[in-house]
């Protein structure tokens, strides 16, 4: 579908017309070091201060610094906003602004037909072309015929705009992205505001570094008036989002996850937070973030290695703070052991992982979901956890907050699920009263009467968390199995089944504490389920959307908790005739209901380190009602 | 009416009610001892004490406390018991874990507690071989040691704990032997004294898979020519007669065994023992029967701050910052 039909046209704004659309798709690209992740966010903030609703997708390359001009070191932001409920990022790009000949290259197939194209043409000598594997300068023949081409020299532009300001040429190009930014900001009636005050902090150092991309900056948005007094340029407007009434702040899945564990913490009652980590790509940031929260009671540790990582946090649940840790696939793969020794000891633990497209070193920097049989399954013995996905960046908060609930009620590891496409993505959020939130506070044990370090809890079956430092309760744990009870090692065979049952069953029984399974979308019956977990919740929401106003009865299921699953889901799926499972993998939820309920699902699979397009889903809504 | 009186705990109260599973004759058996009695002398809380271990003989070894103890996974017990401090800086924590278990699995985050400084007592338990999997070729294991593993004998070098402490960083490394209890007391007094990571290495006699291995210097008899007891300020001199000692040689940097009256010695020519001096240490940590003695006692001893009281200084957590403010920090809009 094409998002960007006119509406109507708009006289209001004043001096110009401007055509009206509902929502517009811009992909900024550029060199890894043009600052396309730079302009990206902050066209993103000016687009949610006026009132849009929007959602974001920075998409880089693992290389810092690729060799400059290749289509491999290509980096690009994506930003869909709109008046309308804005859930993806954008099938088709309605406007690509292209700073080289590399970015217009592999930007070109998500183009709309018909789309716009802002390209540097000062960037399009025979260097840059040859290295983008042009023989020909595509602007000059006809590869672009079927779209809207404006050549701009936005390099010589830049030059212009910072005369004066006595800067070397490598340095006055770094300006270049203003001058874009600045552009688009006039293409959609954005203010500048921000983008200036933002620039004046970012370079309150150096003076004339933040006086020359202003100029820049204000030369672009210039640029755009003039050109379009003489016809050469149409600018737009987007009407703002009927958002709900509040005080909003934008988010990225990063972030809400972040807000999410202190909010956590404070509602547990607990004071200090242990972060262990280790740098990896996409997980790195929640550690950047978190290490800015010691006043939050937030303490964290670049471990010497994965492992390192998760047993510092195992080790700081032991004493009685909340262990957290986190990384991407390879690293949880590190994590595994450490994983079961907590299932063993039965200690609270949140594991976040950020998943990122495998196997092994896969792609970094591409998103995948691929690691859910491994949140599930993947451990030596019998050794369950609860597994809990996000769905959006700002579901992230809650999914948080959720998992360490769980974890310290049930005295057990939690892994959480995101993926890289969350952890950047950004949204406009309704900031909640974080005051006002549900408290679930923790009970240490203190008493020393009768106690038993495997003493269960009869509803919860949870052992009691009692800490090195209380007088009275010394005890010894360990990953060897124990015996129920006391905690001493026991190598009795019927003990060993009962503790396997116990730790099976407590899992097992959070599904009687967590909500009943809705619907995302449609009703509670039907001809067709699409079922989905994490970050596909967008493309598949507004692909049953879509085929619910052409009169099917479709719905859309999508899973916060994975293990255990609602105890009303296998109930729910057989209100369907048909179920069609997505997901970015080669099957993996598909492969758990199947064997889990004997349920005919079949899977919608997609594992090209992208997020899916509606049109993806739409299509296998449309094949599975044939 | 009669008041307790608090008593002083014995070494006896610092024992677990669970029965020691370790091979007759194990000098992990004389450690406990040793370990069990120097909580008592120093009288120290058993609520405010745990033990982390890994995986390995030595690594059963909480259990047999009556403290906190927490039995974990091979190699990791550095990193654990960090987390362990994280949480509660005011914990007394050792760390008990062997040569397997501490330089080869876990070797990594050995390096790194070290550096680190966490405020630790880590006590290597080192026998030269692996017990719990019977009897393979260990790290610490010396050329052409015959096991399942290498049944030829081994080839490669052993490394050295000392060597590998000061090299990552410690501030604190000793040495004792497991029967000596007197000065094995003396040397883990010392090293709980020190805030930081204290590293001690005890050589540990495996009656089964490595019987005896440290002969040449734990023979009771030959002790006085083969053992030397460094102290901080002393002579480092050692010796039936006690007129043997370490000597400088001039013109390079390297040491030779020397007799105190022989080839124009004299008292003022043996090397006084600097524990804040990382080079002698190094130095003394490499020499060996029988050309010299082996070194013991607390050869190293130059605290500076615990990673503990460096991350204390980074700020704590304040009561009066209000999430909700926080969390507007960031640039914010209304929509009415």
């Amino acid at each position: 579908m094409s998002t960007s039909a006119p509406k109507a046209t708009d006289v209001s704004s004043g001096q110009q017309t401007r055509e009206v659309r509902e929502a517009v798709v811009v992909r900024f690209a550029g060199d890894s070091g043009d600052g396309m992740q730079l302009t990206g966010s902050q066209f993103t903030l000016e687009t949610a201060l006026a009132g849009l609703d929007l959602t974001t997708f920075p998409d880089y390359p693992a290389e810092i610094r690729a060799p400059v001009g290749t289509t491999f070191g290509v980096s690009a932001f994506q930003i869909h906003f709109g008046s309308v409920d804005v859930k993806t990022a954008g099938d088709e790009v309605d406007v690509l602004v292209a700073m080289n000949p590399a970015a217009l290259k592999v930007s070109l197939e998500n183009l709309r037909l018909g789309g716009t194209i802002v390209a540097d043409t000062g960037s399009f000598g025979e260097r840059n072309l040859a290295k983008a594997g042009y023989d020909t300068n595509p602007l000059e023949d006809d590869t672009l015929a079927p779209y809207q081409v404006i050549p701009l020299d936005i390099t010589q532009l830049t030059m212009n705009a910072v005369e004066g300001f006595g800067l070397g040429k490598k340095e006055a190009l770094r300006s270049r992205n203003m001058w874009a930014l600045g552009l688009m900001l006039w293409m959609y009636d954005r203010d500048l505001t921000a983008s200036a005050a933002w620039l004046a902090k970012k370079f309150s150092a150096r003076e004339m570094l933040a006086k020359s991309n202003n100029a820049a900056l204000s030369a672009g948005h210039a640029y755009g008036e003039t050109a379009e007094m003489s016809g050469n340029l149409v600018g737009y407007r987007v009407e703002d989002a009927d958002l709900p009434p509040g005080e909003y702040r934008t988010i990225t899945g990063t972030e809400a996850l972040v807000w999410g564990l202190i909010s956590g913490l404070r509602s547990a009652g607990l004071e200090r937070l242990v972060f262990g980590s280790y740098p990896i790509t996409p997980a790195s940031p929640v550690l950047h973030a978190l290490a800015t929260m010691r006043d939050q009671g937030v303490y964290t540790f670049q471990a010497e290695d994965e492992i390192a990582a998760i047993c510092s946090a195992i080790g700081a649940s032991y004493g009685g703070a909340l262990g957290v840790t986190s990384s991407s696939g390879p690293g949880i793969a590190l994590k595994t052991e450490a994983i079961g020794l907590a299932v063993s000891v039965e200690l609270p633990l949140v594991i976040l992982n950020i998943q990122r497209a495998g196997p092994s070193t896969g792609l970094p920097t591409k998103t995948e979901q691929s690691d859910l049989l491994q949140a599930v399954y993947g451990r030596n013995g019998d050794t369950p956890v609860a597994v809990l996905a996000a769905a959006t960046s700002i579901d992230c908060f809650e999914v948080a907050r959720e998992a360490v609930r769980l974890a310290t009620k049930y005295m057990t590891p939690v892994i959480l699920l995101s993926d890289g496409y969350l952890a950047n993505a950004a949204e406009p959020w309704l900031i909640p009263d974080l005051d006002a939130l549900e408290d679930w506070p923790v009970h240490k044990r203190t008493d020393t009467a009768d106690f038993q370090p495997f003493e269960r809890d009869p509803e919860t079956l949870a052992r009691a968390w009692a800490v090195p430092g209380t007088p009275g309760l010394m005890h010894r744990i360990g990953g060897i199995e124990k015996e129920q009870g006391s905690g001493h090692i026991s190598y009795d065979p019927a003990n060993h089944q009962t503790m396997t049952d116990l730790r099976a069953a407590k899992i097992a029984n959070i599904a009687n504490d967590i909500p009943e399974q809705d619907v995302a979308l449609g009703d509670r019956t039907g001809a067709l389920a699409l079922v989905g977990w994490g970050s596909t919740f967008g493309p598949i929401n507004k692909a049953v959307e879509q085929a619910r106003e052409r009169g099917h009865s479709v719905s859309h299921i999508h899973l916060r908790y994975i293990n255990p699953f609602p105890a009303n889901l296998e109930s729910l799926l057989n209100g369907f005739e048909k179920i069609l499972v997505p997901e970015m993998n080669n099957g993996q939820l598909v492969t758990m209901l199947r064997s889990r309920y004997l349920v005919p699902a079949v899977g919608l699979n997609k594992v090209t380190g992208q997020p899916f397009k509606i049109a993806d889903v739409a299509r296998a809504i449309d094949a599975a009602l044939e | 009416m009669t008041t307790a009186i608090p008593q002083p705990l014995k070494p006896k109260d610092f024992a677990s009610d669970q029965e020691v599973r370790w091979c007759p004759g194990c000098g992990d058996y004389a450690i406990l001892k040793a370990i069990q009695k120097t909580l008592a002398d120093l009288e120290v809380a058993p609520e405010q004490t745990a033990f982390v271990s890994g995986i390995g003989c030595s690594s059963r070894f909480p259990y047999y406390m009556a403290t906190y103890g927490f039995h974990t996974i091979h190699g990791r017990a550095p990193a654990i018991a960090t987390g362990l401090k994280m949480a509660n800086p005011d914990l007394d924590v050792w760390v008990i874990t062997g040569d397997g278990d501490g330089l080869s699995i876990g070797g990594n985050h050995l390096l790194h507690v070290l550096r680190r400084n966490v405020d630790l007592q880590i006590v290597l338990f080192n026998n030269e071989i692996y017990g719990l999997t019977k009897g393979q070729v260990s790290p610490t294991s010396r050329v052409g040691t015959k096991s399942p593993t290498s049944p030829r004998g081994s080839t490669a070098h052993p490394l050295s704990p000392v060597a590998v402490s000061l090299g990552a960083g410690a501030r604190f490394v000793a040495r004792a032997i497991d029967i000596d209890q007197k000065h094995l007391i003396e040397v883990l007094t010392a090293a709980h004294a020190h805030r930081g990571a204290s590293f001690v290495e005890i050589f540990q006699n495996c009656p089964v898979y490595n019987d005896d291995v440290f002969h040449d210097f734990t023979d009771r008899a030959d002790a006085p020519d083969t053992q030397l007891h460094v102290e901080h300020g002393k002579p480092l001199r050692y010796g039936k007669d006690g007129n043997r000692g370490i000597h400088l040689k001039t013109g390079t940097l390297d040491v030779e065994a020397v007799v105190v009256g022989e080839n124009g010695i004299t008292e003022d020519d043996i090397l006084i023992h600097d524990q804040t001096n990382k080079t002698l240490a190094g130095l003394l940590g490499t020499l060996k029967p029988p050309a010299f003695p082996q070194v013991l006692g607390v050869l190293y001893n130059d605290p500076i701050d615990s990673y503990e009281v460096q991350v204390a200084a980074l700020g704590e957590a304040r009561s009066d910052v209000s999430l909700n403010d926080l969390i507007r920090k960031a640039r914010t809009w209304s929509v009415a």
